[in-house]
């Protein structure tokens, strides 16, 4: 048994793989993951009827501790599978919420540091609207972090804020959701 | 089955009327409202008294109390449906046990009572025999007693998320639709007679805090109170959290939601995708139940009204009709 430790992050990896269409190979090919402490989050077949020499076509989605991408690389070289694209997304949560209050005189860039700081979650979009000087501010603000856990902690750190500094925080119904890859 | 009902506005009337107009096995035998009331054991003609009360203001003979009638007329349920206080519960709650302890069974649309006092009358109601229901307190017409109670028999409750204000639901959904700004929206919602000249009860959330205090105690028996509840209004949106949750295919909605497991008892505004279920226009109420088998069962329906709020009354009437058929 291998046990795999990290205390970076996990990134996201979406790979395109071209691989012999014969018994046996997709396991082959899927076997270096788990070797190289990563998940499989989906896999999608994609068996072209006119494809030549009987290649399979896979498309994968995984994530797997920062820094294991290019061993994974040469293990799946290894196995004889071909990897025609790599894409790759650190942050995998995104989640936006809106702030309604004195946004500029409670320090917004404070506001955003206390997320950015954290190291496993960042302030990624911010749209802002000022009606008028001295007039409530409202904005959205919208952070990436790399797990739903580090989510959680990043919203309660933003809840926090929001109380001390009197504004209102509205934060979204449906559960974060895994952002795309690219 | 004979009842006796005690509340003359919008929700009395709506009751009497259907009883009146539709042919349910229903005769009235003592009829209150805050200054009068009347008794006859051989059957009040609701007609009578509706046309009654219009002209003098009066329903009945001025001498005859609510307590009265609830003591003295001969009934075999109460029908409760005098106005909320949410801080007492009263006189709605001496008025339902004052019935109970005389073995008659009780309809209320009250949520004070409900919300302050569900357990001790639950429990009085079970020591006498007799049922207390109240479908009617929360999201009017929406049958979601029943469906917990009958058709999601069974299933074990794992959350409930809802949009039980239609005040709030309304004033939302102008301000995204048109850009109106909270006060804007208000005073609209005002001049359509779907908010009180005094808000604050809609506005900062109590409502829909009283009715998932209701919810909770119903489904968890877990005797939550409304300070139990996190709580925060919708009165200090602007029109621009409205216009950025649109950016992203979103609106903001006032969501009441409970899940014991999270700890979360809970009353907000909340972004939400415009094609979430929970997403209903104007004055409309919905609710999701999260469940172990059947997973998530979402209604939607009339959160208030005369006839629409008497429909859950006569449900819950004529449910103890069919349950208790020795009533005659």
């Amino acid at each position: 048994m291998q046990i795999h430790y990290f205390t970076g992050g996990l990134v996201q990896v979406s790979m395109k793989l071209e691989m012999k269409d014969s018994p046996g190979q997709l396991v082959a090919a899927l076997k270096p993951i788990s070797d190289v402490g990563g998940n499989i989050i989906a896999v999608i077949h994609q068996r072209d009827p006119v494809s030549t020499q009987h290649m399979l076509n896979v498309q994968i989605v995984l994530e797997l501790p920062e820094g294991r991408l290019d061993k994974l690389v040469t293990l799946l070289k290894n196995e004889g599978v071909h990897i025609q694209r790599i894409g790759k997304e650190r942050l995998l949560y995104k989640r936006s919420v809106i702030l309604i209050g004195h946004l500029m005189h409670t320090d917004l860039s404070d506001t955003v540091d206390q997320i950015d700081s954290t190291g496993f979650a960042e302030v990624c979009e911010l749209s802002m609207s000022m009606p008028a000087i001295n007039e409530r501010s409202t904005s959205r603000v919208t952070i990436k972090a790399v797990n739903r856990q580090d989510m959680e902690s990043a919203l309660a750190i933003l809840r926090r804020v929001a109380q001390q500094k009197s504004l209102l925080l509205i934060e979204p119904l449906a559960e974060e959701v895994p952002c795309e890859s690219h | 089955m004979r009842v006796a009902l005690i509340g003359l506005g919008a929700v009395g009337r709506g009751v009497a009327e259907m009883i009146a107009k539709k042919d349910l096995g229903l005769t009235i035998t003592g009829i209150a409202d805050s200054k009068s009331g009347c008794m006859d054991c051989n059957g009040i003609d609701p007609q009578r008294v509706l046309a009654q009360k219009k002209q003098t203001g009066a329903c009945g003979d001025r001498s005859i109390t609510a307590e009265d009638i609830i003591r003295d007329a001969e009934y075999d349920a109460l029908i409760e449906v005098t106005p909320t206080n949410a801080l007492s519960g009263e006189p709605a709650t001496g008025y339902i046990r004052a019935a109970l302890s005389r073995q008659k069974h009780v309809v209320t649309s009250n949520k004070g009572p409900i919300a302050l006092a569900y357990k001790e009358l639950r429990t009085l109601a079970q020591e006498n025999g007799v049922t207390l229901r109240y479908e009617a307190t929360v999201a009017g017409a929406i049958p979601v007693m029943h469906t917990l109670e009958h058709g999601l028999c069974g299933n074990e409750i794992l959350g409930i998320h809802g949009v039980l204000n239609g005040t709030c639901n309304y004033i939302l959904t102008r301000m995204a639709a048109e850009g109106l700004t909270y006060e804007q929206a208000l005073m609209e919602a005002r001049e359509m007679g779907y908010a009180e000249a005094d808000p604050t009860y809609d506005v900062k959330g109590i409502d829909a805090a009283i009715k998932l205090v209701i919810l909770t105690n119903t489904i968890w028996g877990n005797s939550v109170k409304l300070s139990d509840v996190d709580l925060t209004g919708i009165d200090l949106l602007t029109p621009d959290a409205l216009r950025l949750a649109e950016d992203e295919d979103c609106t903001i909605r006032l969501i009441a939601e409970a899940i014991p497991e999270k700890h979360l008892l809970r009353v907000s505004p909340r972004i939400i995708e415009k094609n979430h279920p929970l997403v209903v226009e104007g004055t409309l109420n919905a609710l999701t139940l999260e469940t172990d088998m059947a997973k998530e069962i979402t209604l939607i329906g009339k959160g208030a009204g005369s006839i629409e709020t008497a429909s859950a009354i006569i449900g819950d009437l004529l449910y103890i009709r069919d349950r208790y058929g020795k009533c005659t």
